[in-house]
């Protein structure tokens, strides 16, 4: 029963001599990976030369400052709440008198972890913050030996101080800037 | 001390020659390999290896040492002594034939001409059939010893292919020889070097392909690698073979390659004669380094050769290999040997 016109009959032809001695084909096809050898090549040489990332490429986490250095973060959870894989942590602190110029009110995030190894980088603790403390940047997690090593702290997430470390700064901050600007 | 009393400088030169050949031959398989990676690579839109040293330059001694350090295992119940002969045999069986093969021609050090030639034997091309036939034991002895069916079917195989292309190759080199009425690699190589003669493809094309298919054949290289089917047979015949002794195999071939390369050229396309040159105008240690250079070149193109087919075609099927090879190239190689032989006969002027 045929139901397509779609199917086609095999050639069940005997091979004549000449092709049954395979030659011409054989030729045929070395003539073809030939050509191959002038094609260019997809692949990259990776650690040398990087693709760039798109523009909404999302990675690694940042805590943001603001222009003073203060940090953003006021400990509130949303992103904590809205994080679908529950990767984020968090214990919240009272600014004492003095450290206004650390943390922008009065309540801060003591601890501040993310397990990097949860994390979807679905980018909705971006969406949820209220402050404008968290991003997601242009790195992505490098490989580790342990699974503690993917529990990121403070001190790996939190933005270098603009004032104090200019350079650190930019380093952190580093292309995203030109290759979100096109 | 009669018995000490031989040509010493003789000996060592021709142990110095050995030893030039024999590691010469290992350092050109061992890029071989290297080479092979990287034409798959190109040939394949891809970059090959690139890391270990400059170019990867290094890769083929990354490999050699990883499989130095690779524990070897033998299985309890394989035949222990057959199975370390077996990659041992192949090994020789690959180096060996090298022996009859000319590199170039005469160099003249200390006053004394040294041939670049191991053994000129007058049955050379004999040798060299007996000693590749014997390349089909490694095979065979490694595939038996290892106790395991898929080595031993794919040990089978192996030597109804060596034998069956055999045939065809030693045909088509009847007519060769007719032509040349020699078996000494010398003296071919030295008359297709005359003026007015040109190489012995241009008398035998369609001997050479049939030579070259049977080549293939013999290496055990794609489309004739049913030996090593890893997806019906999983490994082939080196299946329980680990650490070095799997690296002799796997050098083995590359081996067989080069030489077999190296042969043709030899046969074929002119050994170290330079096309379109009078090398008796140079002085002969100049013209002997730049024979050994076309020689090598040739040999790099059969090389490259070898790997394109390889990166290009699939296997035959068990029954395709057989049909090719007793009912194509045997009649083919057959009716070569009586044209050439009706040629040679009307060119000699014969009466009927």
């Amino acid at each position: 029963m045929q139901l397509t016109n779609r199917s086609k009959a095999v050639n069940r032809k005997p091979m004549t001599f000449v092709e049954s001695l395979y030659l011409p084909s054989i030729f045929k096809g070395m003539g073809i990976t030939f050509s191959h050898i002038f094609k260019k090549k997809p692949t990259i040489n990776y650690p040398e030369v990087q693709r760039p990332f798109s523009p909404v490429f999302r990675g690694l986490h940042v805590l943001n400052r603001d222009e003073e250095g203060r940090e953003n973060c006021t400990a509130c959870g949303l992103c904590a709440v809205a994080c679908p894989a529950e990767a984020i942590t968090m214990e919240a602190a009272e600014r004492l008198p003095g450290e206004e110029n650390l943390y922008r009110e009065e309540k801060y995030a003591a601890k501040y972890e993310i397990n990097m190894l949860r994390c979807i980088f679905c980018g909705l603790c971006e969406e949820a913050c209220p402050k404008d403390a968290i991003y997601l940047s242009e790195t992505f997690a490098p490989a580790n030996f342990a699974r503690k090593g993917f529990i990121y702290g403070k001190e790996d997430l939190l933005i270098p101080n603009k004032n104090a470390e200019p350079e650190a700064y930019a380093k952190a901050v580093g292309n995203n800037q030109p290759t979100t600007s096109n | 001390m009669t018995i000490l009393a031989f040509d010493w400088a003789l000996f060592i030169e021709k142990f110095v020659l050995i030893a030039v050949v024999v590691f010469g031959s290992l350092g050109v398989a061992l890029y071989t390999t290297f080479a092979e990676r990287k034409v798959a690579a190109i040939l394949q839109d891809r970059r090959g290896p690139n890391r270990a040293g400059p170019f990867g330059l290094l890769q083929p001694f990354a490999d050699g040492l990883k499989l130095v350090f690779k524990e070897e295992i033998i299985p309890n119940t394989s035949n222990k002594a057959l199975f370390v002969i077996g990659p041992g045999l192949a090994m020789t069986a690959a180096l060996m034939t090298s022996a009859v093969i000319p590199w170039g021609n005469k160099i003249e050090i200390f006053d004394r001409t040294i041939s670049l030639q191991i053994a000129d034997v007058n049955v050379g091309m004999l040798y060299i059939f007996g000693v590749v036939s014997m390349g089909v034991y490694g095979i065979m002895i490694g595939g038996w010893a290892s106790n395991n069916k898929f080595s031993l079917m794919a040990a089978l195989r192996g030597a109804s292919q060596a034998i069956s292309y055999e045939l065809a190759m030693g045909l088509s080199l009847i007519a060769l020889l007719m032509l040349t009425g020699s078996l000494s690699l010398k003296s071919i190589v030295e008359q297709q070097m005359h003026q007015g003669h040109w190489w012995n493809f241009f008398y035998q094309p369609l001997g050479f392909l049939i030579f070259m298919v049977c080549a293939f054949a013999e290496c055990n290289r794609t489309p004739f690698d049913l030996p090593e089917a890893e997806n019906e047979l999983n490994f082939g015949y080196h299946q329980e073979y680990s650490s070095m002794k799997l690296g002799f195999y796997l050098f083995a071939e590359y081996v067989n390659m080069f030489i077999s390369s190296v042969i043709m050229s030899t046969l074929y396309f002119g050994g170290y004669d330079i096309p379109f040159f009078d090398e008796s105008t140079l002085s002969p240690n100049i013209a002997a380094i730049l024979g050994i250079g076309a020689l090598m070149t040739k040999t790099i193109i059969f090389i490259f050769i070898f790997m394109w087919v390889r990166w290009t075609i699939p296997r035959f099927r068990y029954d395709q290999l057989m049909n090719l090879g007793w009912k194509k190239l045997v009649p083919l190689a057959l009716l070569n040997m009586l044209v050439t032989g009706a040629v040679i006969l009307w060119r000699s002027g014969a009466k009927w």
